[in-house]
């Protein structure tokens, strides 16, 4: 006990790894917040796709299907390593040229578009039918109906299920490690290497939790809210 | 122009849903400023009837004109027809997440492109006028049932409509509310509004209504003025229909 305590928990160890860690960390939220907005943005972007009429948009909606199956079928880290270490590879403009940051930006957010996509999705497909008849039956076109009818209420129906994707989000920023960005594991093993503690993946450790905690109970929270406020409404 | 100077004709409507015959070869004339009710069982086409001559269904055969436009090729600008159209539903419909003035006022600003303050100005005078003016900034789910169809009813008066389709308008609504909805839509016939209605609320029909059609498995079996149908029907099947709803007090 008193050899375990030493290695994880030395209180010189944990507070000599703080500041190294939380450098990493830094990287870790960003990482975090840039790849959350994009999500946000182009997995609405794709569910609309999905869910557009007609043969004629035949094409765009395979191509959505195909990239949610894709992509939520393939590991982050396999989707981080060919992104790094591949596409620098082609030699191509712009796409060849980034930092590891913004391909680490990438993967998440590729890999965490396919999943939210499917949450959007979920939440659109729950909107009753009768919504958008009694929409369009006003004479909203097809893409005023889903602004202003469907999106709004689906958009509300999933937002705890968003908020857990988030926090896988905010985990998976670890994997980014691999490809080079140094974020909070790097810099944990970097102190681990130099100190012979494990100390810093502790503080690491700590630091997630502290981040992913709020955000747990914010959406337990959330969710409890809207339990109670249907209850309210069928009684 | 072959509508003969109605406002509404329907000839030989077809619909089908899947092996289903829903509406048979329905021939029909509105006259401007008319009340057709629709009456006959759950089933018997009332409401899919309803829903072809505003486009939300498509139909197989036969044509529909409305104000001298044919409404059933494919060339038609179904978010202009149906401008020109308003529909209330049996369940209400009402958007929940918006106010009840927001419910009033998106289609008028986002379909007709009325400014806010145009929009609100309307759907203020229209609250008023059904007496919940006081609930423009409730949300739907604080209003009875009966309050909601009238905003309903209203919402679609905002689009100010040539034509107001009421699809079974009472029928989700507990018996003590069906009368301040009834007496919203006497007004309206009152003021000229064509109208035509599919409802199970025979005595109100008999009061309203200029014609009344019979709907059975999809044709019009019998159609005639609200006198002739409620006390002498000719058909065999009206009467047996007829008395099904004496015998359960609905007329």
């Amino acid at each position: 006990m008193g050899k375990f305590l030493h290695v994880f928990f030395s209180p010189l160890g944990l507070r000599r790894a703080v500041p190294q860690v939380w450098d990493g960390f830094q990287t870790n939220i960003k990482l975090m917040v840039i790849a959350e907005v994009l999500v946000l943005a182009f997995a609405l972007l794709i569910a609309v796709v999905r869910g557009l009429p007609g043969r004629s948009a035949f094409p765009l909606r395979a191509l959505a299907i195909v990239y949610t199956d894709f992509f939520r079928g393939t590991p982050l880290i396999l989707v981080a390593y060919v992104s790094a270490l591949g596409l620098p590879s082609l030699v191509i403009a712009v796409v060849s040229h980034q930092s590891l940051f913004v391909y680490g930006v990438m993967s998440l957010t590729l890999v965490y578009t396919a999943y939210v996509t499917e949450v959007y999705r979920a939440g659109i497909e729950s909107v009753h039918p009768s919504q958008r008849m009694a929409a369009r039956s006003l004479g909203l076109n097809y893409a005023q109906t889903l602004r202003y009818v469907i999106l709004p209420q689906a958009i509300r129906r999933v937002v705890p299920p968003l908020l857990n994707d988030f926090i896988g989000l905010q985990k998976d920023t670890a994997i980014i490690t691999v490809i080079g960005v140094t974020e909070a594991l790097a810099q944990a093993g970097f102190y681990s290497n130099d100190f012979f503690s494990y100390a810093g993946y502790m503080v690491a450790a700590i630091f997630f939790v502290l981040l992913t905690i709020p955000f747990a109970r914010f959406t337990d929270n959330l969710i409890k809210q809207r339990e109670r406020r249907e209850r309210a409404q069928l009684a | 122009m072959t509508d003969g100077g109605h406002f509404v004709t329907l000839a030989g409507v077809s619909k089908s849903f899947g092996d289903n015959v829903v509406l048979h070869g329905i021939d029909l004339s509105v006259d401007l400023h008319q009340v057709v009710c629709l009456i006959g069982a759950s089933g018997s086409g009332k409401s899919t009837l309803l829903r072809c001559i505003n486009r939300l269904e498509a139909v197989d055969a036969g044509t529909i004109v409305i104000d001298g436009q044919t409404i059933t090729n494919g060339a038609v600008d179904v978010n202009s027809l149906r401008r020109k159209i308003g529909i209330v539903f049996q369940a209400f419909n009402l958007f929940p997440h918006m106010t009840v003035l927001q419910n009033i006022t998106l289609a008028p600003r986002k379909a007709r492109g009325l400014t806010k303050a145009e929009a609100e100005g309307t759907a203020r005078e229209l609250l008023a006028r059904i007496g919940l003016q006081d609930k423009a900034s409730e949300f739907p789910d604080r209003l009875s049932g009966g309050q909601q169809q009238r905003v309903a009813i209203v919402r679609a008066l905002a689009m100010e409509p040539k034509l107001m389709l009421l699809d079974e308008i009472t029928s989700a609504l507990d018996p003590q509310l069906v009368s301040e909805v009834l007496n919203l839509v006497r007004e309206l016939a009152q003021t000229g509004m064509t109208m035509i209605l599919a409802t199970h609320e025979m005595s109100f029909a008999n009061e309203v209504a200029d014609k009344v059609c019979f709907l059975d498995a999809g044709v019009i079996c019998e159609e005639g003025p609200p006198a002739q149908i409620f006390t002498a029907p000719k058909e065999q099947r009206t009467r047996e229909f007829l008395s099904r709803i004496i015998e359960s007090g609905r007329l």
